[in-house]
């Protein structure tokens, strides 16, 4: 059995769970029970509420649009930034020439400030100036208004993220297919197995545990990443392009309803809980090579 | 196939390459042409640095940075401190609740602070630390992810090495710093450069918390200083880019197979 209290070990510990309770575990708890609350105003005493704002939230045609978008926004990030990321670290794994510079190229955006590139990717996304629309004239066609067209904001958005994000990915496949065994792959030629099928067959599989590392890491940004729209399109046109976090924000620092943006972040802890869950859930399961 | 599909996907990589620093290309394009090339492409146009100078005037960019540095060093420092006392703790000490401790810990890798900056910021009110340094900090200044880092590296140092170190005298925190931290030193320096690049360039955080000059960071100027209603054209700003991005971009050129495999390393963990 282990001895008495060991009070060295919780010392150790004491900066750094103060420090998270005080910035992570307290303010989820209170984050939850301000969603319960409300009051007039800042000054006035708040009250017990119940789930009122839950309801109003469920009456908010914005919040179903933002969640509609962010839903989206996933969808359109997550596997292409993954697919995406997997082809990178295939090339610059292969013996073609330059793959330092490749590499360089690809991993460059990660370390760019999305708030400061979001102004260059502006001037791409403007419309006739813009570098997108400027090469669309080349060939004749009249380009649309990327960020003022609420059908085309978000996927805008996504191309943005996408080209933040991949070359991020692209690290970790890089390093897993470092460890993968030459035998593998020299058996397979034996085999005479073609390109495709030693993927589909031996590198896929193989990669599995960094595809999972890397979906749940997607997953997480497609709810986090959202400095861009600051720069680009503020949610709009008329929320076209809206996702939660900014909307939490907007809530509370625009509209300057805490109790309403409690709400929205008790969703936000609530989708992320599911994420977490569903990462325990494959981890611990340890679904590998097969 | 193979040969056609070869070619082809060699084509495509280095095309994807040149698409992927686009944007950089451009802004080095239009940061050093007269405006008036900011949107028209022509091989010889007439190079300057008068966008530089603008750039400079118009923004105090002196100030952003400076706050920037300050705001990532101090976190850093903390997260250093921080990480490795909670880390040796969780790798190397034997104590009921270890499990509790660890599992609270990593909720921070899920709920990220970006998440609360709403009750966050009310907490910050309360002690009247909006608009500082400090409180840009603070809700980073343990980083569960450092703490995981860590514990996975001191978990691997033989305990002989601790015995040794009893041995000759060394107790408590001694060891750690004469033992453990130098034998841990590649993960200290993959940590820092992941953790100096992600606050380099944080921006939703700082931009709730600060509010003037005085403790405002790059990120958050260069998105007041690009707002189109402070009426700055594209060049003025792609210089401003530049310069806002420079010092983090020169050192990732100098240290960059460092800083890819710091990235690797942290990922691999």
């Amino acid at each position: 059995m282990i001895k008495k209290v060991n009070y060295k070990a919780w010392l150790l510990l004491l900066p750094a769970l103060s420090l998270l309770i005080a910035f992570t575990h307290w303010p989820t708890i209170k984050s939850i029970y301000r969603s319960v609350t409300w009051a007039r105003s800042d000054m006035a005493p708040s009250q017990f509420v119940g789930m009122e704002n839950y309801a109003m939230m469920l009456d908010d045609p914005v919040f179903w649009k933002v969640m509609e978008n962010n839903f989206w926004y996933a969808v359109g990030t997550v596997p292409t930034s993954i697919a995406l990321a997997i082809i990178m670290a295939l090339w610059v794994n292969s013996k073609i020439r330059f793959t330092g510079l490749l590499r360089l190229a690809y991993f460059t955006p990660t370390i760019l400030p999305m708030i400061t590139v979001a102004n260059i990717w502006l001037f791409f996304y403007s419309p006739n100036i813009g570098l997108f629309d400027q090469l669309l004239q080349l060939v004749g066609i009249d380009g649309p208004n990327w960020l003022g067209d609420p059908d085309l904001a978000l996927s805008s958005l996504i191309v943005m993220t996408v080209w933040k994000e991949a070359g991020f990915f692209m690290i970790f496949y890089l390093a897993a297919l470092q460890l993968l065994s030459v035998e593998l792959y020299e058996a397979a030629k034996v085999e005479g197995a073609s390109a495709w099928r030693t993927f589909r067959k031996i590198t896929f599989p193989l990669l599995m545990p960094t595809t999972l590392f890397v979906l749940i890491n997607a997953l997480l940004n497609a709810f986090k990443l959202v400095d861009h729209l600051f720069i680009l399109t503020k949610g709009g046109p008329n929320n076209a392009s809206n996702l939660l976090l900014y909307y939490i924000y907007e809530t509370a620092f625009s509209f300057l309803d805490s109790y309403y943006a409690a709400t929205l972040t008790v969703v936000m802890l609530v989708i992320l809980a599911i994420i977490a869950f569903v990462q325990i859930f494959f981890f611990d399961r340890k679904i590998h090579y097969r | 196939m193979g040969y056609k599909f070869q070619i082809f996907s060699k084509i495509s990589a280095y095309l994807l390459g040149v698409l992927w620093i686009m944007p950089l290309l451009y802004a080095f394009w239009a940061a050093f042409h007269p405006a008036e090339y900011a949107t028209k492409f022509e091989l010889f146009a007439p190079l300057t640095l008068d966008n530089f100078y603008a750039a400079w005037e118009q923004a105090p960019f002196m100030s952003y940075m400076l706050n920037t540095v300050i705001i990532t060093t101090l976190i850093l420092a903390s997260q250093l401190f921080v990480c490795t006392l909670a880390g040796y703790a969780l790798a190397r000490e034997k104590f009921r609740g270890r499990n509790i401790a660890f599992a609270l810990i990593m909720m921070q890798l899920m709920v990220m602070p970006e998440v609360l900056i709403v009750e966050n910021y009310r907490t910050l009110a309360g002690f009247s630390l909006v608009d500082t340094h400090i409180g840009v900090g603070l809700p980073y200044l343990a980083s569960a992810f450092g703490i995981f880092l860590l514990r996975q590296t001191f978990k691997t140092i033989p305990q002989e090495l601790e015995d040794a170190a009893r041995v000759e005298g060394l107790s408590g925190l001694a060891i750690i710093w004469k033992v453990f931290v130098p034998l841990a030193f590649p993960t200290y320096l993959a940590y820092s450069l992941v953790s100096v690049s992600y606050h380099w360039n944080n921006f939703l955080w700082p931009l709730v918390v600060t509010n003037t000059e005085a403790s405002r960071p790059l990120t958050v100027g260069m998105a007041i200083f690009g707002a189109p209603e402070s009426g700055v054209d594209w060049s003025v700003i792609s210089a401003g880019t530049l310069i806002a991005i420079g010092p983090l971009l020169i050192l990732f050129l100098i240290f960059q197979r460092r800083f890819i495999q710091s990235f690797m390393q942290a990922g691999i963990k």
